[in-house]
């Protein structure tokens, strides 16, 4: 039988493992051939992001020296901070690492949270369903449809009610979605009288089995906007497709101010306002996001009392994408010519503008009750301490946003923490990391369990198989001092 | 000794976790201070021989109990063999169906033999044995699904009780089942016998060939699993109210058999939300009263 398996020398056990697999210890796992070290603790290591985030096992360059965690280039996350067991201690790791000379005490546990969520944003143009539409995962609620932003849709998901304020499926339903959410997994959301999108962090979403590519730069009419300067002068009329508002530059207010003449072109559709029109054709995968694939479908005869022979159009899409050039023949009818190279430039530039369409989820949670126990013996201190920024807060090592007003209510973008930072527990509730660092010295003035506090040093001595990651990049080093960000 | 085992008190300075390769305990002893240091020096000592002691006979524990007249060498082995061979002649099963309740015995005789301790138990990833003096008892959490660290309900147990064992088993925990049990629990008179037992009827409560189960067999998942080509449980589909029953009644009778025979003295069986409790004291022994989740801090 050939297969992938590696023998894990961790122990004496000797397991043999698959691919994808974890040995006996549910420890030591197969990650592509490499023997890794899972679940445990997460250490992250403040050093160039090496593309492999995992660092293997006793790599052979790496020999255990006693010092892998050597000071404040390291920072200890709560990922893996509880054990797997039903009877442990809050706040595990108290953890003090000495940063420009100052003590730096962090306070690393894992909380449950029954009051949170994942804010959803689906970069996308299409309707997805109308505002307050129930949002269903595993055919339960899970969440509802929230405002459209420019160029997305926000859904809202999870929350207290829906964990714990319906049936048990229920629960179970919203718990499973936001874990998989929060640890990058995809997951299917349909919408009620809407569509149905396969969501993942930091993924393109795909919606009623398409995928998006690029968000427009913005509405045909604001297009045309944006675009109408470089377009004066090099061609006599542009129409900008686009699902919802399709544009139309000479008849628009900002063809209109730069004394753009009329051209005599005939759209269809239902005019809005000047140069506005709706439904030029019905919602779709191409041109704009509709179902048109000849643009001049959505074009009636030129009028024969305005338009003349060689006049030049351009017909281009929101995205870019898609883009036909035209000229008027003797009978006034639009023959498609190559794309002059003074236009070519201002589609690209629409392409340019297009970003990538992504869902990106924010995990949303309140920290407001006794997991401020866990840090501090009078929990309202470390709820003044957030608020007056003397102790920061992270979520596995990622920057998070604390809600102005009472509670330690926090975002933290998923997809800036490590992989797989998130739990559950079956109230249901999902078990976040979650991470406090203050001034060793704030921290007894808050009533802190100064008796628990470690040194750095000792967490890799004590115990085996910390994980080890590079800090990314993109996130602001936990210990490092307001002043020295730039 | 061994370099590998980690060993330190937690942090609430009374209990003792030890941990190496695939075990992982949890120790706590109640009695004199200097009772319990002298408990838990000894506990360590024999900790650290308990891996590399068993590996040593790996392939022999990995094999189906049979009654070929070999007795292992070490003493936890004995212990597994003994645990598992009432079920030999009815039923695949090889020693490692009773390797954490084995462990967890062990250790607390380690413990026990040398100090007076007024309670003690070691807790080996939920499978229990623990020691009680006169006028002592233990209450004890029971977790639903393993993979989930909350309790569904709590049972006493008192010193003039038989059982000194207490072990878990369903598909969803870290051993394979081949079984849908959430979980069974079963109190025995000791842990070997009741992980033995718990494999046991937690494999009972099924539903062959059902589609929403999904299966595969234990090798594709793990090359070495005693359990070669069976077909273990991966996946538990929702299932109608009536499959639930039938399948914990399949589990309830096979439960009921071993309560008889005084293999075990009672057991809880847990599946999708529903619960049966068998035992001669059963209904008083295991009550379904939830307790609130103390695995973690809440937010």
């Amino acid at each position: 039988m050939a297969d992938d398996a590696i023998r894990c020398d961790a122990c004496p056990v000797l397991c043999y493992i698959k691919p994808g697999r974890t040995g006996s210890c549910d420890r030591y796992a197969n990650a592509d051939g490499q023997l890794v070290r899972i679940d445990p603790h997460v250490v992250l290591e403040r050093a160039v992001s090496r593309g492999d985030t995992v660092v293997a096992f006793l790599e052979k360059s790496r020999e255990w020296d006693g010092a892998l965690v050597s000071g404040e280039e390291t920072f200890v996350t709560a990922i893996g901070a509880g054990t797997t067991y039903p009877d442990y201690k809050p706040a595990p790791f108290i953890i003090s690492s000495e940063v420009a000379g100052v003590d730096m005490v962090t306070v690393v546990t894992e909380g449950i949270f029954s009051y949170c969520g994942v804010k959803l944003k689906i970069d996308t143009d299409r309707h997805l369903g109308a505002e307050c539409s129930t949002v269903r995962a595993q055919g339960e609620a899970v969440g509802h449809v929230t405002t459209n932003e420019y160029g997305s849709q926000m859904l809202s998901l999870g929350g207290v009610r829906h964990l714990t304020g319906g049936s048990r499926h229920e629960g179970t339903a919203t718990c499973d979605t936001l874990l998989n959410l929060c640890n990058g997994k995809a997951v299917e959301l349909i919408i009620e009288n809407g569509a149905t999108i396969i969501a993942q962090a930091n993924k393109a979403p795909i919606v009623d089995g398409v995928q998006e590519e690029r968000m427009r730069v913005g509405c045909g009419s604001a297009t045309i906007g944006m675009f109408a300067k470089q377009w004066f002068g090099k061609v006599d009329e542009v129409v900008v497709v686009d699902d919802h508002i399709t544009g139309v530059l000479s008849e628009h207010q900002a063809g209109k101010l730069l004394g753009v003449p009329e051209s005599g072109i005939a759209m269809k559709g239902r005019r809005s306002t000047p140069g506005r029109y709706f439904r030029v054709a019905e919602p779709g995968t191409s041109w704009g996001g509709t179902n048109i694939v000849d643009p001049l479908s959505i074009l009636g005869p030129f009028d024969r009392e305005v338009a003349r022979p060689g006049l030049r159009l351009l017909m281009v899409s929101t995205t870019g994408e898609h883009y036909a050039y035209f000229e008027l023949d003797d009978t006034l009818y639009p023959v498609e010519k190559e794309l002059p190279a003074a236009l070519r430039e201002s589609v690209a530039r629409i392409r340019e503008n297009c970003e990538p369409a992504l869902c990106t989820a924010l995990f949303m949670g309140g920290a407001g009750g006794s997991l401020r126990a866990g840090v501090t013996e009078n929990p309202v201190k470390l709820t003044h301490s957030v608020r007056d920024a003397l102790t920061r807060v992270t979520c596995g090592g990622a920057p998070v946003y604390v809600w102005p007003g009472g509670g330690i209510t926090i975002m933290a973008d998923v997809s800036r923490m490590p992989e797989n930072a998130f739990g559950y527990v079956p109230t249901p509730a999902l078990v976040a990391p979650i991470e406090f660092t203050l001034k060793l010295s704030d921290y007894a003035t808050l009533g802190g369990y100064m008796d628990h506090v470690r040194p750095l040093s000792s967490i890799n001595r004590d115990e085996e198989g910390r994980r080890r990651l590079a800090a990314r990049p993109d996130n602001p080093w936990p210990l490092a001092s307001e002043k020295s960000e730039k | 000794m061994n370099y590998r085992a980690q060993i330190r008190m937690l942090p609430d300075k009374r209990r003792l976790h030890m941990h190496d390769g695939p075990i992982d305990v949890i120790v706590e002893a109640f009695g004199e201070v200097s009772e319990i240091a002298l408990a838990y020096r000894a506990v360590a000592a024999r900790f650290v021989e308990v891996l590399d002691e068993l590996c040593g006979e790996l392939e022999f524990l990995r094999r189906p109990a049979c009654e070929d007249g070999h007795i292992p060498s070490g003493a936890i082995a004995r212990r597994m063999l003994a645990a598992v061979r009432p079920y030999a002649s009815q039923t695949f099963i090889t020693p490692m169906a009773a390797v954490a309740g084995a462990v967890a015995e062990e250790l607390l005789e380690a413990m026990i033999s040398t100090t007076s301790l007024s309670r003690a138990y070691v807790n080996d990833g939920g499978d229990i044995a623990f020691h009680l003096q006169p006028r002592k008892m233990f209450v004890v959490g029971m977790v639903e699904r393993p993979d989930r660290a909350s309790l569904f309900g709590t049972t006493t147990i008192k010193f003039g009780d038989p059982m000194r064992g207490i072990a878990t088993s369903g598909w969803r925990g870290r051993s394979f089942s081949l079984g849908i049990a959430d979980a069974v629990t079963v109190l025995a008179d000791t842990a070997a016998m009741a992980d033995a037992a718990a494999t046991v009827v937690a494999n009972a409560v099924d539903l062959p060939g059902h589609p929403r189960v999904g299966r595969i067999p234990a090798c594709e998942l793990a090359p070495d699993s005693d359990l070669g080509k069976r077909l273990v449980t991966q996946s538990v589909g929702v299932l109608a109210p009536n499959e639930v029953r039938n399948a914990l009644v399949a589990g309830v009778r096979v439960a009921e058999s071993l309560c008889s025979s005084g293999l075990i003295r009672a057991a809880a069986l847990s599946l999708q939300g529903e619960t049966r409790v068998i035992g001669a004291e059963g209904c008083s022994q295991l009550v379904d009263i939830p307790v609130l989740d103390r695995s973690l801090i809440h937010a």
